[in-house]
């Protein structure tokens, strides 16, 4: 069976969700073949064997956290002549995206990014997308080259297959142009204990209607309750009343999970750009006109400082 | 000595009306009212500011569109950029990212620069790779995605807020940069702006000139293909209620019955 190439997506060894969930689709279309990058490589390699890579490329030369990008195109360039794959799979991060593209310019491939599936085609994998605020859904090909391809977070489950996993050192040339852009500091985000916006299964947002950053407990405590990751409206970022890393919408992030809670959100066309292609969604909000109220499966017209607390504790209650 | 900052720029269909495609799965541009890509707004808005921390500094935009994507160039000139350069050729049509970015690097190469700013995305394709394929094709450092930014001594520097962490980074000019919608509003166009505008010179250039091949472009050099578009049904209405005191109650209901609690 032909190998399948995945980047793998991981912090300090402690590989990301959405990874994994990237190996259940690579596993469509042939055996996976990781690619492990940075501080903490070689640790992945357990959890990725179990979900079915065959063998795990590693390198954790520190030219990976010096500089950005740049060297993880030249160490997936690496493997990709090392091995020869028939697709290659990459999260749709900010960062897994312009990776994949370099890449594929390198390599002569058309890229296809944002998928939301993936499956076998006679022409090779064929990609569903979302596209213009998710009111039309595509299926597209890379018809150049071998496809490069990026997904995004929630559009797999993840399934524990148990593969080999066999660990080998990937040897990686860096380029002239690797060490172009310096990566001066990092400073790590605070954790909030909460799963990240992106990869979360349900997410709940504060809007407008949350009026203010001292109100924005009571959305946190109801995300609490679901084990739920936190969004923010544009109009709530933009009050200074939640940090910009949780906005939802078009120039923020695109989330797709299970459920998503909007409370205290109108549903402007931004928005809905970031979230409509949510399973099931469900909307809080004073308005009955508002546009939210067209996408939801469940709506409550009503005062979200009534109602949001009420279901936090039916919630909490329940779960006894 | 002048720092010369190119400013990339598109002419996207207006997110608040109905974007749809045409018949040959490219989008449709007919029936909807283009603009300035609101997320390029902020690149012009840098590069003024930039260009206002120089001793010298000359701000051209670019544009890859039909004949109506000059006004994304007008918007961005009455902004206060300099000059502008239109790409437009029939043999466009139906370019993917990898044309695009092949067509942007040739226009800003002719052009001559020390910096090329960007939007952090279009707000059509949203995919948000160009400027990374703008520097792998330029041979050049990207320092993109960025909230803050600044020039000094043949240096750029930029804050990157990643999903896990924040990043200082660094590197020497010449450079493509990208900003997101975090780097500072954009400014208004005032009525002199939109005024001395209209005098301000734009060039217009086709694949001759940038000594591309058609083949290379639009749809026949396009290395993806769609095979279908689908409008998505709108979503089935939903049960909507109104919060008589047990609005969460019901709420809380109906997640059991989804098994969410």
């Amino acid at each position: 069976m032909a190998e399948v190439l995945v980047l793998v997506d991981h912090v300090d060894g402690a590989v990301r969700k959405p990874t994994l969930e990237l190996l259940t689709l690579a596993r469509r279309i042939g055996d996976p073949v990781a690619v492990a990058l940075g501080a903490g490589a070689g640790g992945t390699a357990g959890v990725l064997g179990e979900h079915g890579a065959v063998k795990v490329l590693t390198s954790d030369a520190p030219e990976f956290a010096d500089y950005l990008v740049v060297p993880k195109v030249d160490a997936l360039q690496a493997a990709f002549d090392a091995v020869s794959p028939a697709a290659v799979l990459v999260v749709s991060s900010a960062e897994g995206k312009e990776i994949a593209a370099r890449l594929a310019l390198r390599i002569g491939s058309g890229i296809i990014t944002d998928a939301t599936d993936l499956e076998a085609g006679d022409e090779g994998p064929v990609a569903t997308q979302a596209v213009f605020a998710a009111s039309y859904t595509t299926r597209s090909r890379v018809s150049k080259g071998v496809p490069v391809i990026t997904v995004k977070p929630n559009s797999a489950p993840v399934e524990p297959a148990a593969a080999a996993g066999t660990v080998e050192a990937l040897t990686v040339s860096f380029g002239e142009t690797a060490s172009g852009t310096k990566v001066v500091s990092r400073t790590a985000r605070e954790s909030t204990g909460r799963p990240e916006l992106t990869e979360a299964a349900i997410v709940v947002s504060g809007g407008r209607g949350v009026n203010g950053a001292e109100n924005f407990p009571l959305i946190e405590a109801l995300a609490d309750s679901l084990g739920a990751a936190v969004g923010a409206s544009r109009a709530a970022v933009d009050a200074g009343w939640y940090p910009h890393t949780s906005q939802v919408g078009q120039t923020g992030k695109s989330v797709s999970p299970q459920l998503y809670i909007a409370s205290g959100i109108s549903g402007a066309i931004q928005h809905r750009a970031g979230m409509q292609t949510s399973k099931t969604i469900v909307a809080i909000n004073k308005d009955a006109e508002a546009p939210i109220f067209e996408l939801v499966d469940y709506g409550v017209v009503g005062d979200l400082f009534a109602v949001v607390p009420q279901l936090t504790e039916e919630i909490n209650t329940r779960k006894g | 000595m002048s720092l010369r900052i190119v400013v990339c720029v598109k002419y996207v269909p207006d997110a608040t009306g109905d974007r749809r495609f045409a018949d040959d799965l490219t989008l449709d541009r007919e029936d909807v009212d283009g603009l300035l890509s609101e997320l390029d707004e902020y690149a012009v808005e840098q590069a003024l500011q930039i260009a206002d921390g120089a001793d010298d500094a000359e701000i051209t935009v670019v544009t890859v569109g039909p004949e109506d994507a000059k006004d994304a160039l007008r918007k961005a000139l009455s902004m206060g950029a300099d000059k502008a350069v239109h790409v437009e050729d029939d043999d466009l049509h139906g370019s993917d990212v990898m044309g695009t970015s092949l067509v942007l690097a040739k226009a800003v190469e002719r052009t001559g620069y020390d910096l090329v700013i960007c939007g952090m995305a279009s707000t059509d394709g949203v995919m948000g790779v160009l400027p990374a394929l703008l520097a792998e094709r330029l041979g050049v450092p990207q320092v993109t995605l960025l909230s803050e930014v600044s020039v000094a001594g043949g240096v750029v520097t930029g804050r990157r807020d990643g999903d896990t962490a924040s990043e200082q980074l660094e590197a020497s000019l010449p450079a493509v940069v990208s900003v997101t919608d975090q780097s500072g509003e954009a400014r208004y166009p005032s009525f002199k702006g939109i005024m001395a505008a209209k005098k301000k010179p734009v060039e217009s250039l086709d694949l001759e000139d940038l000594e591309l091949d058609a083949d290379e472009v639009g749809l026949a050099g396009a290395w993806t293909a769609v095979d279908s578009a689908t409008e998505r049904p709108a979503r089935t209405a939903g049960t909507v209620v109104k919060d008589e005191g047990e609005g969460g109650k019901q709420l809380a209901e109906f997640l059991a019955g989804q098994k969410f609690i």
